[in-house]
C-alpha cells in the first residue's frame, strides 16, 4: 500500500507529469509564470482544488449517474474554485489581483477535470486525494520552474530577491508569452531526454 | 599536392573515421576536408549525372552575392557615424570607422554561432552544415551597427539552437535562423535594436584608443539620435504628407534607394541588394519567383492603402517607397528565399512571396509599434509555407485525378 501511495504521489512529478508529459494546463503555465510568487500561489490554489475535488467526487462516485457526471464534476470543481478565489481575495489581495482571471479559470483547467474523470471516479477517496495532491504539485513544480527562469532572465531576481547586479539588462522576451512557450518547450525537452519518454 | 593528400588520407583521416582515436570529432575533420577538397563520394545509384554545385558552393555563392551589401554596409556605417559626429567623411575614414563597428559583429556572430554548430554536430553526430556560413553573415547584416557584442552572441545562439538545431539541424528548421535570432533580440532587448538612438554610434561611446587611432580623439560628441526613414514616415502627422516628412528629415527617394541613410548594416542600399539579387538569380540559387511576387505583393498592398480612404499619412505613401524602405528588399532577396523555410512548390513560392510583401506593408502601416514589418512577415510566412505547399500539392492531385477520369471516360 505504501508503495502504491508513493507511486500515486510521485508519478506526476516525472514519468506522468501533467505539463511536460501530458501537456495539459499550458494556458495557466504561460499566464501566471512571470514571477515566482504568483506561480507559488497558483500552485497552492490548484493543488488544493484538484485534491479536494478528487476527494469529493470520489466520495460521490457511486451515486453520480453516469449521464450527468460531467456536470456534477463541474459543479464540485466550480464551488471549490470559488472558495479558493474568495480566500485569495481575502488574504492575498495583491497576488490575487495579479492572478486576475486565472484563478477562476482553474475550473477549465484540464488537469482538474482530467483527474476527476480518469481517477476519482474509479478510486477510493484516499487514493484520489493522493493522486490530486501529486498532480497538483507535479503541475506546480513545472510552474515554479518556468517562473524561476522567467523572473531570473526578465528581472534578474528570484521571488523578488535581487540575484544579478543592478545593471543587468532584463530580457524582455522572457516576460512575454512566447518566452514562456520556449522555456516550457526546453523543459519538456530536458525532461524527456532524462526520462527517455517518446511520444507515440 | 597529391603527396600531401595521400599523406592525409593515409595517416590523418583514419584517426577521425570509425574506430579512430578522434572518432567523435569526425564532423570537424569532415568539414575541414570537404571545405578544401571536393568530396570523394560518388553516387551509388542513378542518376549519376549531377551538377558540380554542391551545398558548399551553393552557400559560398550566397556569400558572394552578399559582398556588395557587406562592403556598402561597412562604408555606410562609418559614413553615417562620421557625418553625425562632425568628422570629415573621407572614403578611408568612413571605411576605417565602419570596419571597427561592423567587423566585430560579424566575427562574434561567426565565432559564437560556429561554436554551437560544432557542439551540436559532435553531440548529434551529424556533419557541420555549410548553411551556417550564410546564417552567420545574414544575421549581422540585419543588425544596427551599434548593437552590443554580447547581444550579438546571445542572438546568434538563440537563432542557431532554438531556430535550427532543436528541430534537427539544417533542412529541418521551420524558421529562418538568422531572422529568428533577430526577432529574439527585437523582443528581448528592444532598446538596442529599435528607436532613434541605435543606428548611428556616438563618438563618446566608442573606446578612446580607437578614436585616437583614427585621429579623432580630441573630439567630444555624445548622444547622437538619427531616425530611420521608416520611423520618420511612420511618425508623420495625420494630414501631412509622409513624403514631405521624409524630405524634411533629409531623406529622398534617391538616398533611400542608394542607401546612404541610417539603418541596419547590410540592408540600407537597394542598389547593393539588387546587385546581389541579380547574381543569385543568374546562378539559379535563389528563387526569382519569391523575389518577384514579393515585390508585387508589397506594391499591391501599398497601392491598396493609397486607394483606401484612411486617416493615416503613412498609408498614403506611394507604393514604390515601401519597396526600398527598411529591410524589405534585403529580406525578400536573402531571407525569404532560404530554400529550407520557404515554400517548395513553384506555385507555392508565388503565393508565399506575395503574402510576405503584402504582410510587410500591412504591418508597417497598421501597427505603429513595428515599423519594420518585413522580419515579422517573413517569419510568419515561414510558418505558413508547409501549409501553402500542402494545398498546392492537393490542388495538383485533384487536377490530375480529374484529368485521368476524363481520359478513362472518353
Amino acid at each position: 500500500m505504501a508503495s502504491k501511495a508513493k507511486k500515486l504521489l510521485m508519478d506526476p512529478f516525472s514519468d506522468n507529469n501533467p505539463i511536460t508529459v501530458q501537456v495539459l494546463g499550458i494556458c495557466s503555465a504561460l499566464a501566471v509564470t512571470v514571477k515566482v510568487d504568483t506561480a507559488i500561489v497558483m500552485t497552492l490554489a490548484l493543488t488544493s482544488v484538484v485534491s479536494l475535488s478528487n476527494v469529493v467526487i470520489s466520495l460521490l462516485r457511486n451515486v453520480i449517474p453516469n449521464g450527468i457526471r460531467m456536470i456534477v464534476e463541474m459543479a464540485v470543481i466550480a464551488s471549490l474554485v470559488i472558495i479558493a478565489d474568495q480566500l485569495l481575495r481575502a488574504f492575498l489581495f495583491d497576488i490575487s489581483k495579479q492572478l486576475s482571471v486565472f484563478v477562476g479559470l482553474i475550473i477549465t483547467n484540464c488537469i482538474v477535470m482530467g483527474r476527476a474523470e480518469a481517477f476519482a471516479l474509479q478510486n477510493p477517496p484516499k487514493d484520489s486525494f493522493l493522486d490530486g495532491l501529486g498532480n497538483g504539485l507535479g503541475y506546480g513544480i513545472i510552474l515554479i520552474a518556468v517562473a524561476s527562469i522567467r523572473e531570473f532572465l526578465g528581472f534578474g531576481t528570484w521571488y523578488g530577491f535581487k540575484i544579478l547586479p543592478e545593471n543587468y539588462m532584463g530580457n524582455g522576451l522572457a516576460l512575454l508569452a512566447p518566452g514562456a512557450f520556449i522555456i516550457l518547450g526546453l523543459l519538456i525537452w530536458l525532461q524527456r531526454t532524462i526520462s527517455k519518454y517518446v511520444e507515440e | 599536392m597529391k603527396a600531401l593528400f595521400d599523406f592525409m588520407d593515409k595517416n590523418i583521416a583514419p584517426l577521425f573515421e570509425k574506430g579512430g582515436k578522434f572518432e567523435r570529432l569526425y564532423p570537424l575533420w569532415e568539414a575541414g576536408d570537404t571545405f578544401h577538397r571536393t568530396p570523394g563520394d560518388v553516387t551509388k545509384s542513378a542518376p549519376h549525372v549531377r551538377d558540380s554545385i554542391d551545398q558548399k558552393r551553393l552557400m559560398i555563392f550566397v556569400i558572394y552575392a552578399l559582398i556588395p551589401c557587406i562592403l556598402f554596409g561597412i562604408w555606410n556605417a562609418g559614413n553615417q557615424f562620421n557625418l553625425a559626429n562632425g568628422i570629415e567623411p573621407t572614403l578611408s575614414a568612413d571605411f576605417a570607422r565602419g570596419a571597427i563597428m561592423v567587423l566585430p559583429i560579424i566575427f562574434v556572430s561567426y565565432l559564437v554561432g560556429g561554436l554551437w554548430e560544432v557542439l551540436f554536430a559532435i553531440v548529434r553526430r551529424h556533419e557541420i552544415n555549410e548553411g551556417f556560413l550564410v546564417t552567420g553573415m545574414l544575421f549581422p547584416l540585419v543588425l544596427p551597427p551599434t548593437l552590443p557584442l554580447w547581444q550579438v552572441a546571445v542572438g546568434i545562439s538563440f537563432g542557431i539552437v532554438i531556430g535550427k538545431e532543436i528541430f534537427g539541424g539544417v533542412g529541418y528548421n521551420i524558421l529562418n535562423p538568422a531572422l529568428t535570432a533577430r526577432a529574439f533580440l527585437f523582443f528581448a532587448y528592444p532598446a538596442q535594436i529599435s528607436g532613434d538612438k541605435v543606428w548611428v554610434g556616438a563618438l563618446n561611446d566608442s573606446p578612446a584608443f580607437i578614436n585616437n587611432l583614427l585621429g579623432v580623439g580630441d573630439k567630444v560628441v555624445d548622444g547622437v539620435t538619427q531616425a530611420t526613414p521608416l520611423a520618420v514616415a511612420a511618425a508623420a502627422e495625420t494630414g501631412k504628407s509622409a513624403i514631405e516628412a521624409l524630405n524634411q528629415a533629409g531623406f529622398t527617394l534617391w538616398n533611400i534607394t542608394a542607401g546612404t541613410i541610417p539603418g541596419c548594416i547590410g540592408s540600407t542600399s537597394a542598389i547593393a541588394i539588387v546587385l546581389g539579387a541579380l547574381f543569385l538569380i543568374a546562378t539559379g540559387i535563389a528563387s526569382w519567383r519569391i523575389m518577384l511576387s514579393g515585390i508585387l505583393g508589397c506594391a499591391a498592398m501599398g497601392l491598396l492603402f493609397n486607394i483606401l480612404p484612411l486617416d493615416n499619412s503613412f498609408a498614403a505613401l506611394p507604393y514604390y517607397y515601401h519597396i526600398v524602405l527598411g529591410g524589405f528588399l534585403f529580406g525578400i532577396v536573402f531571407m525569404a528565399t532560404d530554400p529550407v523555410s520557404a515554400s517548395a512548390t513553384n506555385t507555392g513560392k508565388f503565393i508565399y512571396g506575395f503574402l510576405i510583401g503584402a504582410l510587410t506593408v500591412l504591418i508597417r502601416v497598421v501597427n505603429p509599434a513595428y515599423p519594420e514589418g518585413a522580419m515579422l512577415a517573413i517569419l510568419f510566412m515561414n510558418v505558413m509555407a508547409p501549409l501553402i505547399d500542402h494545398f498546392v500539392v492537393q490542388a495538383h492531385i485533384k487536377k490530375r485525378t480529374a484529368y485521368a477520369r476524363a481520359l478513362n471516360n472518353a
